[in-house]
């Protein structure tokens, strides 16, 4: 065969291939719309799952899965950004520095299961947390950690090195120079990448399955006092989340109508991840050209 | 003048400031890492547990097909054969990464060098797309599309390694892709133009040069998925079936190490043995990642491209 004709086989078998992959993804997320869309209603959202009878809906899952994921937010953002301004700004290009990157890689990979576990071996087993919101939240952080730090420290390197020395040459100390003009610089990006792992804080489900628990108890959502154990607010009671319940009932559970359930929680899941993904993309853009006056 | 002499000799606000900021960020790096050793100690500790404490020998729970950790067996040893488990959690893996590294590098040379920059706007968002799904709603699909579908064709339950196979195949496929432009791209301009301008056309370019300058890139990218195959859990649990049994076929209910932990840990009791060697599973887990981790290190300071 001669050359031409095998470079025209190859370009066509890359284009195949390209195609394959674009009509999978269009029949997952077509799948999914057509079968969950039409299934949510105001009354699927705000009614209490059922055990055994059909019906039930999702509200004190979609709640929980919120109210983790801001937990897990507030928990693993000041963690994350310390850990990226030390990893940006003051670790030195030594072996001290490439463990640490190696300890965070090792952080990154492991499979979230082995997350939940050890979270349900320190947290719900020794601290004694019992199956919680918080032990979900502490459990999620240390899955979200690795990504965030890396992102922020990504964000905070690609600030041009210029503004830095401008900083510098101004006699702003170390601190004020990263915090009035780095952090500023770099927030588009940092909240990019903020967003993007709530998406996949809220659809994650194995290191939670052992942390925050597979039950969602009945609660107030009047009593705004967070100690009672019954109110909404309250961080000790057991929280199935969105993505658990999803797990749940297509698994252990004898509820009737669990691929109607399934189908419209999936939905709903991934709208709101959609909205994440959309929300980082254009928010990321926006504070782009408003603080760089670029068009 | 003692006023001057203070101000002069003690620490100004905003050194202390920056002192300050500095040990914060301190604080916040070594939190990851006192929380990395802690994970490592535990699982190593509650899974090395089944040896020391229930003297099962290593060699007998890598090599040992029956798993029924409550009973014993005909010596009276307690039965704790993880191999089973092993064996589909490697298939899975190995099967997936197979199946989506064509696909992946297909996408990765388009991407990179077939479309222009339009191509890869629409296709980014593809890839990203793929990433956030979570994982149960790629098991959700495959227990009520792929698995019918298998087992309509073939026969049986159709749960086993094919439905695994092909749920985390659109699961990897995306880690793959994003890793494997990442290294096409790195694969300095100045190739593609001498290779060009000996006469080569597209396809002899990208295949004589171009792939195997970023090779070890690529490399890195299939065990990054094979990875995240191997460590996924539910999607994995939803489809295989849930037997602790050696893998028949590819389309006999089978069982691996991470769905059996999903399963099994609410199950049992902490500190007796069934508990103990589900903890040994998380092990293997834990150094399979670690494992991988290694190799990915290791083809970096062999391969990485001089310029």
């Amino acid at each position: 065969m001669n050359p031409k004709r095998v470079n025209n086989i190859a370009t066509g078998v890359i284009f195949a291939l390209v195609g394959i992959v674009v009509a999978i993804l269009l029949f997952l997320i077509g799948y999914i719309l057509f079968n969950g869309v039409p299934n949510i209603s105001w009354k699927f959202l705000t009614t209490s799952a059922q055990a055994f009878s059909s019906g039930g809906g999702i509200r004190d899952q979609l709640f929980n899965s919120l109210y983790l994921l801001v937990l897990t937010l507030i928990l693993s953002f000041p963690i994350a950004l310390g850990a990226g301004i030390y990893l940006a700004e003051y670790a030195p290009d030594n072996w001290v520095t490439n463990l640490i990157r190696t300890t965070i890689e090792v952080l990154s990979s492991l499979p979230s299961v082995v997350v939940g576990l050890f979270g349900y071996l320190f947290l719900v087993i020794q601290l004694q947390l019992s199956f919680s919101i918080l032990s979900g939240a502490i459990a999620l952080t240390f899955f979200n950690l690795p990504l965030l730090t890396r992102s922020i420290e990504e964000s905070l390197n690609s600030v041009s090195s210029l503004q830095k020395e401008a900083g510098k040459s101004l006699g702003l100390s170390d601190w004020k120079t990263i915090t009035k003009i780095l952090l500023p610089v770099a927030l588009p990006g940092i909240l990019t990448g903020v967003i993007l792992s709530a998406g996949r804080v809220f659809g994650e489900a194995a290191a939670l399955i052992y942390t925050a628990g597979q039950s969602a108890p009945a609660v107030n959502y009047g009593n705004w006092n967070f100690l009672d154990p019954t109110s909404f607010l309250n961080p000790m009671r057991p929280a199935e989340t969105l993505a658990v319940h999803i797990w749940k009932v297509n698994t252990e559970s004898v509820t009737p109508d669990a691929h109607l359930i399934s189908s419209a929680s999936s939905a709903v899941l991934i709208i709101v991840i959609l909205i994440f993904n959309l929300g980082a993309r254009y928010l990321g853009n926006h504070l782009y050209k408003k603080m760089t006056a670029t068009k | 003048m003692k006023e001057t002499q203070n101000k002069l000799l003690s620490k100004s606000k905003a050194t202390r400031e920056d002192y300050l900021g500095r040990s914060i960020c301190y604080f916040c790096i070594g939190l990851i890492i006192a929380l990395v050793v802690c994970i490592l100690y535990f699982i190593t500790t509650r899974g090395i547990a089944t040896f020391t404490q229930n003297h099962v020998s290593v060699w007998g729970f890598l090599t040992g097909q029956n798993w029924n950790p409550g009973g014993v067996d005909s010596h009276g040893k307690p039965e704790v054969g993880a191999l089973p488990m092993i064996v589909t959690s490697f298939s899975v893996t190995v099967l997936a990464a197979l199946v989506a590294t064509p696909f992946a590098l297909g996408m990765a040379i388009f991407m990179s060098e077939i479309a222009g920059s339009k191509g890869t706007k629409f296709l980014q968002p593809v890839i990203e797309l793929l990433v956030g799904i979570p994982s149960v709603v790629y098991g959700f699909i495959g227990l009520s599309v792929v698995v019918p579908i298998i087992r309509k064709v073939f026969g049986g339950t159709g749960f086993g390694i094919l439905a695994g196979t092909i749920v985390l195949f659109v699961m990897v496929l995306p880690t793959i892709t994003s890793l494997s432009v990442d290294s096409l791209k790195a694969v300095p301009m100045s190739y593609r133009q001498a290779s060009l301008a000996l006469g080569a056309n597209r396809w002899q370019t990208i295949y004589k040069v171009i792939l195997r300058t970023a090779a070890p890139g690529l490399l890195t990218a299939v065990i990054f998925g094979m990875a995240r195959a191997f460590g996924e859990a539910l999607a994995v649990q939803m489809v295989i079936g849930n037997a602790v049994l050696m893998p028949h076929g590819l389309v006999s209910p089978a069982s691996t190490l991470t769905s059996k932990l999903t399963t099994e840990v609410g199950n049992t009791v902490m500190g007796t043995l069934p508990n103990n060697a589900l903890w040994s599973l998380a092990l293997i887990l834990l150094l399979m990642s670690l494992f991988f981790n290694l190799v990915v290190r290791f083809i970096a300071r062999k391969g990485s491209i001089k310029k």
